[in-house]
């Protein structure tokens, strides 16, 4: 076991896995993380806490990542590089790591213009995938990055995260690739909706063999509405809605569009879970983790198991 | 070439709101040919606050000169026996040349008329965009002769982030991919195999990070 954590145990006994994520409150209450992980516990494995997302200011994800612990599930650390520099990363990662967060996931961050500040400064001193070779090292190879020796280890189970609908699509799998190679044991999709796009995607992905080195859970946010998929279609750069979902939705009067999200939501997993080399679901429900049991029950992925470490096969 | 904007000439009225006799000092090097800081754009700059403090009942005597560099100390000399006549200068160079001048003529307030803006290119007649930051660790030869630290907006070393969308950047509508940039010259140079390859964390002491630079020759001193 790289880091023992129950998200690694699961995958490593070869069991369907499945994460949600809570995105902390603005501002210093913490009964509201904690409410929403009322919602989370129980239906996954590790819970993924965002770390600034959008470049709106937030609780921070690893005070997040306590109170989730706190509450009785497996978080999983979001660290984005916009706002840190090496010296910070390394510092809250041993942090973290100290505290006992055992999972961990290396993104770029949305650029802060999005944000309520956007005339902050940004860091980008390394990018993610630099971000998953410095963890590595430091969690394998027992250094730091400048060669220097660490005092005791952090314990990771290294994750990112990877867009299959950006462009260009033909680099989108070498660049999965690359953060394979620089050394990440998961990876956690962006929210999935066109399924012809990403089976292509997996082909090439299983073509290099990556479903084999990289465990793949597979990214889904169930629609509430017909105006919730048209705006994340045309807004949110990076996510694709083909017409049929949308059409799918909007032929359902407006009271009855949540449930329908959520049917098509449950479907959409469970036609995840048959696929070569999907390893897990990522489900996002954003503002709307008290559906997470119906979603994750509906998909048959309840109860989640209870992995020993001995039980693991490597 | 270093480009620039003017600045509001509200502000630069502000700025010289206590003196009565200035220098408008312009520069022949990049801000000429961005026409931001040339000769032409002293005497139109001077003739602009002439007016207004005129209209405000405060005249203002103004020297409009132009020095062929004014980050170079051969050109500043010239400026020396006169200088001190005047109470301030406000140069429309970019801030090399603004500070330099500072630092010759320590008696005199020196004045910003521009904001200076980036290491770039003339990319049509009135539109200038960024190539260069000019960070002392050049990687063109492997990214297809465009810079990931300049033109992409999160300076990603292994790009495009997720964000990139139909060859536009996640930031603008209006700011290209840089990535995307990379892997379409990339695939025409027929050198896709540089995109595979993990690239070492940057080193940023060479840039601006690593505190005021300075580049020394010793063949030349
Ligand atoms: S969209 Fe392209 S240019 Fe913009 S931040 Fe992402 S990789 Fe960089």
């Amino acid at each position: 076991m790289k880091s023992g954590s129950n998200l690694e145990r699961v995958l490593a006994a070869g069991q369907f896995a499945v994460t949600a994520e809570c995105g902390p409150p603005r501002g210093a209450d913490p009964e509201k993380v904690l409410k929403k992980a009322e919602f989370v516990k129980g239906n996954v494995d590790a819970c993924n806490v965002t770390d600034n997302q959008t470049s709106v200011v937030r609780m921070s994800s690893l005070a997040g990542c306590l109170l989730v612990r706190q509450s009785g599930t497996e978080p999983l650390l979001q660290m984005v590089v916009r706002d840190r520099n090496r010296i910070a990363l390394q510092s809250d990662l041993l942090g973290a790591s100290a505290l006992g967060v055992r999972n961990l996931l290396c993104l770029s961050g949305d650029h802060q213009k999005f944000g309520d500040d956007p005339q902050a400064k940004n860091v980008f001193d390394i990018d993610s995938i630099q971000l998953i070779h410095l963890v590595k090292t430091m969690r394998d190879d027992g250094v730091f990055p400048s060669g220097e020796k660490l005092d005791g280890a952090p314990k990771f189970f290294i994750g990112c995260a990877v867009n299959p609908f950006a462009d260009p699509f033909e680099i989108r799998v070498p660049r999965f690739k690359l953060k394979a190679d620089a050394g990440a044991d998961f990876v956690q999709t962006q929210c999935i909706y066109n399924m012809d796009t990403f089976t292509r995607y997996m082909e090439e992905a299983k073509k290099m063999g990556l479903h084999e080195r990289v465990k793949i859970l597979a990214g889904v946010t169930p629609l509430k509405s017909v105006g919730m998929a048209k705006f994340m279609n045309k807004m949110v750069a990076g996510i694709d809605i083909p017409e049929p979902v949308i059409k799918r939705l909007a032929d359902e009067p407006k009271e009855k569009q949540a449930a329908k999200g959520i049917e098509m939501c449950i479907e959409q997993i469970q036609q995840l879970k048959e696929m070569e080399g999907i390893a897990g679901v990522h489900v996002m429900a954003i503002e709307w983790e008290e559906k997470l049991n119906e979603i994750i029950g509906g998909a048959g992925l309840l109860p989640r198991p209870v992995v020993d470490e001995g039980e693991t096969e490597r | 070439m270093i480009t620039g904007t003017p600045k509001p000439i509200e502000e630069i009225l502000e700025m010289i709101e206590p003196y009565e006799k200035i220098i408008v000092a312009g520069c022949f090097g990049c801000v000429t040919v961005c026409r931001v800081g040339g000769e032409k754009e002293v005497q139109v700059l001077a003739s602009t606050l002439r007016l207004a403090r005129e209209a405000g009942g405060r005249p203002l005597e103004i020297r409009e000169v132009c020095l062929e560099r004014q980050c170079d100390p051969e050109y500043l000399d010239p400026m020396r026996p006169y200088v001190e006549d005047y109470q301030a200068v406000l140069s429309i160079a970019c801030g090399a040349g603004i500070q330099f001048m500072a630092e010759k003529f320590a008696r005199t307030p020196l004045l910003p008329g521009i904001n200076t803006g980036f290491l770039g290119v003339t990319e049509r007649q009135g539109e200038w965009a960024e190539r260069c930051q000019g960070c002392g660790d050049c990687v063109l030869h492997l990214t297809g002769g465009i810079c990931p630290v300049t033109r992409c907006a999160k300076s990603l070393f292994h790009g495009p982030c997720g964000g990139s969308v139909g060859g536009i950047c996640e930031v603008s509508r209006d700011v290209p991919c840089g990535w995307q940039l990379i892997i379409d010259r990339l695939k025409a140079l027929d050198q896709l195999e540089n995109y595979g390859k993990l690239k070492p964390y940057k080193g940023w002491s060479s840039a601006r990070d690593g505190g005021p630079r300075r580049i020394i020759r010793e063949d030349m001193i």
